[in-house]
């Protein structure tokens, strides 16, 4: 394992941000660390980089110890805030240098590399500006490249793409694939269901500082209740009558009426998707329009969590 | 190379750059004290060069005498190069020197002239001289008392011991000598024969041409004074450029310090720290970028007063960059310290800038420290921005040596010491 955290706990005053978190990333590995808000991401992130003190637990990466002043360990870590730490009075190329001369890099290797990241963050035309002359996702892109320039084994990504357009966001998601590709292994933390969906293989879902779960995508899948979703638009809301009727449907296992929704939970649509249809006509209940999907991360997270991420 | 070298001086460098890379910063560090200092120096008097350096003492005088000595009186003081001399009425004086127009007045009282000659042996009662003074202006009195002194005798005994002077006060000091009491008849007889004596040179025919003989008693000496100090002249620009390179060199300590304090806020001092940088480059380097930047502006000033003011270096010059040093030290620790002290960016920096202006203040940056009153003289002994003051004062219009740097440089040390150790002792380095 390249990245090990054990037992990690850390309270702030009465808030208890990390009450047991364990975790461990291998080599190569795009690890998704996904949480609501204020879940103690950050804060794990944080003793992962050496910044924050925890009170209990260690960290280890590649079997060494993590300590908070100028460990060695630091210079394997390459880390990306989640605010945007950059200084706006110097140019983006300004920036890089000085990033990767904190690395002890200089001279022509220094030079070679903030090249290298301007391209791979595709900012190498904007070098000379300064960043408050940025877009957002600009901003965020420089604010990656300014942890790649000492190649580090182990990248840690806070919530990388906050604020940024689709177009950066690809960007970004093209850069990291790039680096996991590379070797390199990453912990991503975001809450965004789609980005861990598309980046990672394996999720660490934590929430009030626990673990939830830390799983494959597919065995987090497997813990979701399994149902496909059928989704209804109708010309009249159904009564709670209606409702019951629908959910003693067989093969349907839920109802929930969503805004002008109907949603129907059922193990297999192609069976009970007709029966609803028929239920809701004999009820004088015409249907619009109707979709169906099948379970995501999203679903899951409402399973493990009992809230969706959005509002939690 | 050591990397840890290449990252102390990216820090540095960063430090640096960001601060010439700031247009509002810049204006304010270099072109505000020079602006203020120019300004301070010419109302101080200027580079020197011109020798009505010293303003004339603008005085008034009231006579109620109107004898022919009080207007030759009035005439000698106004002649005086250290006076500017205006005859008004009494009330007129009072308001004059009330609203600060005039620095004192002079009442010659009624009867003042023949009152003095009769004085002069002491033999009848003085008549009374009022001095009316600005209290502001302490040292006028002392100026006015001495001047005053000296045109009086001159002309009181004038009229004594000139031919043609007028007998009248003679003969009534003759008669009332052989008549006043308490006198050694010793010394009743001497006196009397020597003012037979004037008398008979009054009475003589005065020269042709009117010229009188004696010009009475004068002081016997002609006070030439030179301004001294070691250099060539005074320049009050000297004094005001060093009192403004301090006062803005502190403002861009507190704006280093403060700087700190947005870092934490941005999130950009959490970031620094996630590098494999020791404490030690952490704050070494902010400290020499902080004093870097005030050498900068402090050598930046001074050739700007050196080439347009005059001002010079005329003490020793390893002496001078001491002082700078020891001094952008204190700028630096005094950022470190604020840093570590300082919670809300704008509390600090508003309480910082109180605090600087202050000790600027009772340093002698803005006055110089020897026109306070003692005991403040005393108490800015404490602050050390005076010894920043004194110590650039010493070595450029003083023209002192080498030596007399050692002791500014070393309490602008010692109080840099102290700030570092608060700063290294209240700083936080758990929280962003
Ligand atoms: N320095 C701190 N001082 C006090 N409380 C803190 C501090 N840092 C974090 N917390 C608290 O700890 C908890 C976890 O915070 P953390 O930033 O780790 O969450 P997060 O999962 O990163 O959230 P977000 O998605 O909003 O970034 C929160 O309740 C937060 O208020
Ligand atoms: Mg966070």
């Amino acid at each position: 394992m390249e990245l090990v955290a054990e037992h990690l706990g850390k309270r702030f005053g009465t808030v208890e941000a990390l009450a047991d978190v364990s975790f461990g990333a291998a080599a190569g590995e795009v690890l998704g660390l996904l949480g609501p808000n204020g879940a103690g991401k950050s804060t794990a992130v944080g003793i992962i980089a050496g910044l924050v003190r925890p009170d209990r637990g260690s960290v280890r990466i590649g079997g060494d110890a993590i300590g908070t002043d100028a460990a060695p360990a630091k210079r394997r870590i390459g880390l990306v805030p989640q605010e945007i730490a950059l200084f706006d009075e110097l140019p983006a190329r300004m920036n890089l240098r000085f990033f990767g001369a904190l690395y002890g890099l200089s001279g022509r290797v220094l030079a070679a590399r903030v090249a290298e990241a301007l391209d791979l963050v595709q900012l190498s035309e904007r070098a000379g500006d300064l960043p408050r002359e940025f877009s957002g996702g600009m901003r965020r892109r420089l604010n990656i490249a300014a942890a790649l320039l000492h190649q580090p084994r182990l990248l840690l990504l806070d919530e990388p793409t906050v604020g940024v357009d689709p177009q950066s966001r690809n960007a970004i998601f093209g850069t990291i694939q790039a680096l996991a590709d590379a070797g390199r292994t990453v912990l991503y933390t975001t809450h965004y269901m789609e980005e861990v969906e598309r980046l990672c293989r394996r999720v660490v879902v934590i929430d009030h500082g626990r673990v939830l779960a830390d799983d494959t995508l597919e065995g987090l899948m497997a813990r979701a209740p399994t149902a496909s979703r059928l989704i209804l638009s109708l010309d009249a809301s159904p009564g709670p009558a209606a409702l019951a009727e629908l959910a003693a449907l067989p093969g349907v296992t839920g109802t929930e009426a969503v805004g002008g929704e109907l949603v129907v939970l059922a193990g297999d649509l192609g069976a009970a998707t007709p029966r609803v249809l028929e239920c809701l006509a004999a009820r004088g209940i015409r249907c619009q329009a109707l979709h169906s999907r099948r379970p995501n991360l999203e679903d899951a997270f409402l399973a493990l969590t009992g809230r969706t991420l959005r509002d939690a | 190379m050591n990397p840890n070298l290449v990252a102390f001086r990216a820090l540095v460098y960063r430090d640096v750059a960001t601060f010439l890379r700031d247009r509002r910063a810049l204006a304010v560090s270099l072109l505000t004290p020079i602006a203020i200092a120019a300004f301070f120096g010419f109302v101080f008097g200027g580079s020197g060069d011109r020798d009505t350096g010293i303003a004339k003492m603008p005085v008034g005088i009231v006579d109620l005498d109107r004898s022919a000595m009080s207007a030759a009186l009035v005439a000698d003081l106004a002649k005086d190069a250290a006076l500017e001399v205006e005859v008004v009425t009494e009330p007129v004086a009072r308001d004059k020197v009330k609203a600060g127009k005039l620095r004192a007045a002079l009442v010659l009282p009624a009867g003042f002239g023949a009152g003095a000659s009769r004085a002069l042996f002491g033999v009848t009662d003085k008549p009374d001289l009022q001095l009316l003074y600005d209290p502001s202006q302490s040292l006028v009195k002392p100026v006015l008392e001495g001047l005053v002194t000296q045109h009086v005798m001159q002309n009181v005994t004038r009229d004594l011991f000139s031919a043609g002077g007028s007998t009248a006060v003679t003969d009534d000091m003759l008669a009332r000598l052989r008549t006043a009491d308490g006198i050694a008849p010793d010394t009743r007889s001497d006196l009397i024969s020597l003012l037979q004596s004037a008398r008979r040179v009054q009475s003589r025919p005065p020269p042709p041409g009117g010229a009188q003989g004696t010009g009475g008693l004068t002081v016997p000496f002609t006070l030439k004074s030179e301004s001294v100090t070691s250099g060539p002249h005074y320049n009050a620009y000297a004094h005001s450029f060093a009192g403004m390179s301090v006062q803005f060199i502190l403002f861009m300590g507190i704006d280093a310090g403060v700087g700190l304090l947005l870092m934490r806020e941005l999130g950009v001092w959490r970031r620094l720290r996630a590098a494999p940088v020791s404490r030690a480059v952490l704050l070494g380097s902010r400290i020499v970028g902080t004093a870097t930047i005030a050498m900068l502006i402090l050598a930046f000033v001074y050739l700007v007063a050196m080439t347009v003011f005059s001002v010079r270096i005329s003490g020793s010059v390893a002496g001078f960059a001491a002082v700078a040093v020891a001094f952008a030290l204190l700028a630096a620790t005094t950022g470190l310290m604020i840093a570590a002290l300082g919670r809300s960016v704008p509390a600090t920096r508003g309480l910082s800038v109180l605090v600087v202006l202050m000790l600027v203040m009772l340093g002698g940056a803005w006055v110089p420290t020897f026109v306070f009153p003692e005991w403040l003289q005393h108490v800015s002994a404490f602050a050390p921005t005076r010894w920043a003051v004194d110590g650039l004062d010493a070595m450029t219009w003083r023209g002192l040596p080498a030596s007399a740097a050692v002791k500014p440089v070393a309490l602008l040390l010692l109080w840099s010491a102290g700030f570092l150790a608060i700063a290294l002792w209240r700083f936080d380095w758990d929280s962003d």
